[in-house]
């Protein structure tokens, strides 16, 4: 009981993080802090929550321009990632790569991306590393629907399908790429089916039910630490905010759609079944939620006192350089 | 010094990395127990077996992409490609990835790569098997683009390219992997950004690439018994290039003429010579300039596609007009 307590409590103070860090985000890029782009990852939290509760340093995560989630998930400490969104020095990419390119390889958080599908293959050729060095590392790679029909797909499923590697193909189903339907751009909207075609398990799990995710990963990543090859894990979630922060609902998804999603808000999902199941209740979450409140406002302060990075920094890096 | 094939030298390079470094391994298609479609592997496979030795399927966009996540994950992934034009299904995964991670992550994840193959016109191999390109690789930061002309160039720069930690392509014209020529006995890693002077002269500089600084070296030696004595300048890699040593040229001869089987557009001969403008402008007694294979894709037939690249006598005439000038 108090080790189930322990994880539920875990597993929502990490949402927690996820979901006030990107409202303090929403925010911020409305104040003109956030100098570009703003993917939230607001509705989604419980796929990268479920997911990273299962892995250690060593095992590396590489994901895509709705990455906040991950990073955070990953370890990636908050005021980094607010710092780098402001463009500062603290951020954990030092202000080179705002919104869509996180970096903190010391936790294994590999890089999100600007680009829809490469993540896909470079978790797969974390895997690979992972093999020939025998290190028992899992590589994985988070993506949307959107990377599903994309080449970088159906080529990192199947390499890491005849090599056997210990990799896991996460795809977070929101059911739309930014604004194009899933059931206009695939065949079969059901992605995990694909994995017949690799002759790898496929599982499809509620997104929204953190437990649930929870516990497929953990099937899927001890599986591949036992050299039984990767996975893809389907998790049927939805992105109640935006695409991206200053955008519209410009009318593509029915707004009882969204609220239907909002319902299943997997905060509240995790509350009302801790109660259900007597785990806990309302005051234990109370307070794991306010005492996020403090850490978010705490980062926040930190990321705008940070300073911009000096201009000549830009030239830094391009090729290799000794470290001094 | 003893003498090997290109092939053979920068085989012996990747042998000997591959005992020395744990982490590399060779993924392409037939480089496996095949030895790989031209020889570049052969033997090794018994050596060091199926993991580091890694067959894959027709699949470049795939196993470009994971050398880029095996790269950030401590291993030094070998890509040998067999022809350059595959690897452009991949170009996204090099241009975007591989050439940015560096310098996205502020230099704290490396991408040792080693991107290897051949490029160039010849054999009737027609447009899929004779790209050369890298001078559009030469327009990426973050990536290293070198193109070795003798077996002894082709071992000592593979090896720096296999003890580094940025992501190189190491580009092989088909032509030079049968030549024969010494090989230093000894562990030698030549330096990437130093050009090679292949022939001392003092009338003409002429900066070659690749297959091309044979040929002038034949011309070269033809226009001797004319009284043109040519200066071969070969720069062997074409990022970074080395235009030091070419200027130091031109401050003897003058006169400069780039000879280049790759499109003269926005190429390698457009760099030198706005470079050579820049830095040694006065020590010029006339214009730069170029001789370059023509600006289409390759044909097939025999004589459609000999008369695409300069030939000895282009480059001839053009030595004897630039030196009359």
């Amino acid at each position: 009981m108090e080790a189930e307590l322990d994880l539920v409590l875990r597993l929502y103070r990490t949402m927690a993080a996820i979901r006030l860090t990107e409202e303090r985000l929403a925010q911020s890029h409305q104040a003109g802090l956030v100098h570009g782009a703003c993917h939230t990852y607001v509705g989604e939290e419980a796929v990268a929550t479920g997911v990273c509760a299962h892995l250690t340093m060593r095992d590396s995560v590489f994901s895509t321009h709705r990455g906040h989630g991950h990073a955070l998930a990953k370890g990636v400490p908050m005021a980094e990632v607010m710092a780098e969104l402001y463009g500062r020095e603290l951020g954990c990419s030092q202000g080179r790569g705002g919104s869509m390119h996180l970096f903190k390889p010391e936790v294994g958080l590999m890089g999100t991306s600007g680009i829809v599908g490469p993540c896909i293959l470079q978790a797969t050729g974390a895997g690979y590393s992972s093999k020939l060095m025998k290190t028992g590392a899992v590589g994985v790679a988070f993506f949307g629907d959107g990377a599903s029909n994309n080449g970088a797909f159906h080529e990192g499923l199947n390499l890491a399908a005849i090599y056997k590697l210990p990799v896991l193909f996460v795809c977070e189903n929101n059911m739309y790429a930014t604004e194009v339907p899933m059931s206009y751009a695939a065949g079969n909207t059901d992605v995990y089916m694909r994995a017949a075609g690799y002759n790898i398990p496929g599982i499809k799990v509620d997104g929204n039910n953190v437990l649930a995710v929870y516990e497929a990963a953990g099937t899927a990543i001890k599986r591949a630490r036992a050299g039984e090859g990767p996975t893809l894990l389907e998790c049927k979630t939805y992105r109640t905010r935006v695409h991206a922060e200053g955008m519209k609902e410009s009318g593509y998804r029915p707004m009882e759609e969204i609220a239907a999603w909002k319902a299943r808000d997997p905060l509240k999902l995790l509350r009302e079944q801790a109660m259900r199941d007597e785990i806990c209740g309302d005051p234990e979450f109370d307070e794991v939620h306010s005492s996020v409140a403090g850490q978010v406002a705490a980062a926040h302060k930190q990321a705008v006192e940070s300073p911009y990075p000096e201009g000549r920094d830009a030239l830094s890096h391009v090729y290799y350089e000794v470290q001094a | 010094m003893k003498e090997l094939t290109y092939t053979a030298a920068a085989r012996e390079a990747l042998t000997e990395e591959m005992a020395r470094d744990a982490t590399i391994f060779v993924m392409g298609e037939g480089i496996g127990k095949r030895g790989g479609n031209f020889n570049t592997t052969a033997g090794l496979f018994d050596l060091y077996g199926g993991v580091r030795l890694c067959d894959t399927p027709i699949t470049e966009r795939g196993f470009i992409g994971l050398a880029v996540g095996a790269a950030m994950t401590g291993t030094r992934p070998v890509i040998d490609f067999m022809f350059v034009d595959f690897i452009l299904d991949g170009m996204g995964e090099i241009m975007n990835q591989m050439a940015k991670m560096q310098y996205m992550s502020s230099g704290r994840l490396t991408m040792p790569v080693v991107l290897r193959g051949c490029i160039g016109i010849g054999g009737a191999s027609a447009t899929h098997h004779s790209g050369n390109y890298y001078a559009m690789f030469a327009n990426v930061p973050g990536l290293r683009v070198v193109v070795p002309t003798t077996p002894a160039d082709a071992k000592g720069l593979f090896k720096t390219a296999l003890r580094g930690y940025d992501p190189v392509l190491f580009l092989e014209h088909k032509s030079l992997l049968n030549t024969k020529g010494p090989v230093p006995e000894e562990d030698v890693a030549i330096p990437f950004g130093v050009a090679r002077i292949a022939r001392e002269g003092h009338s003409v500089t002429v900066v070659a690439l690749t297959v091309m600084v044979n040929r002038v070296l034949q011309v070269a030696d033809t226009l001797e018994k004319e009284g043109i004595s040519v200066e071969v300048i070969d720069p062997r890699t074409v990022s970074p290039l080395d235009t030091d040593t070419i200027c130091a040229s031109i401050k003897k001869t003058g006169r400069a003429l780039v000879v280049d089987e790759a499109f003269a557009p926005c190429g390698i001969g457009a760099e030198i010579a706005a470079r050579v403008m820049e830095t040694a402008f006065d020590e010029l007694d006339a214009p730069v300039r170029r001789l370059n294979g023509a600006f289409v894709p390759t044909p097939y037939s025999p004589p459609l596609e000999s008369v695409i690249v300069p030939s000895n006598d282009a480059i001839a005439t053009a030595i004897r007009d630039l030196v009359r000038e």
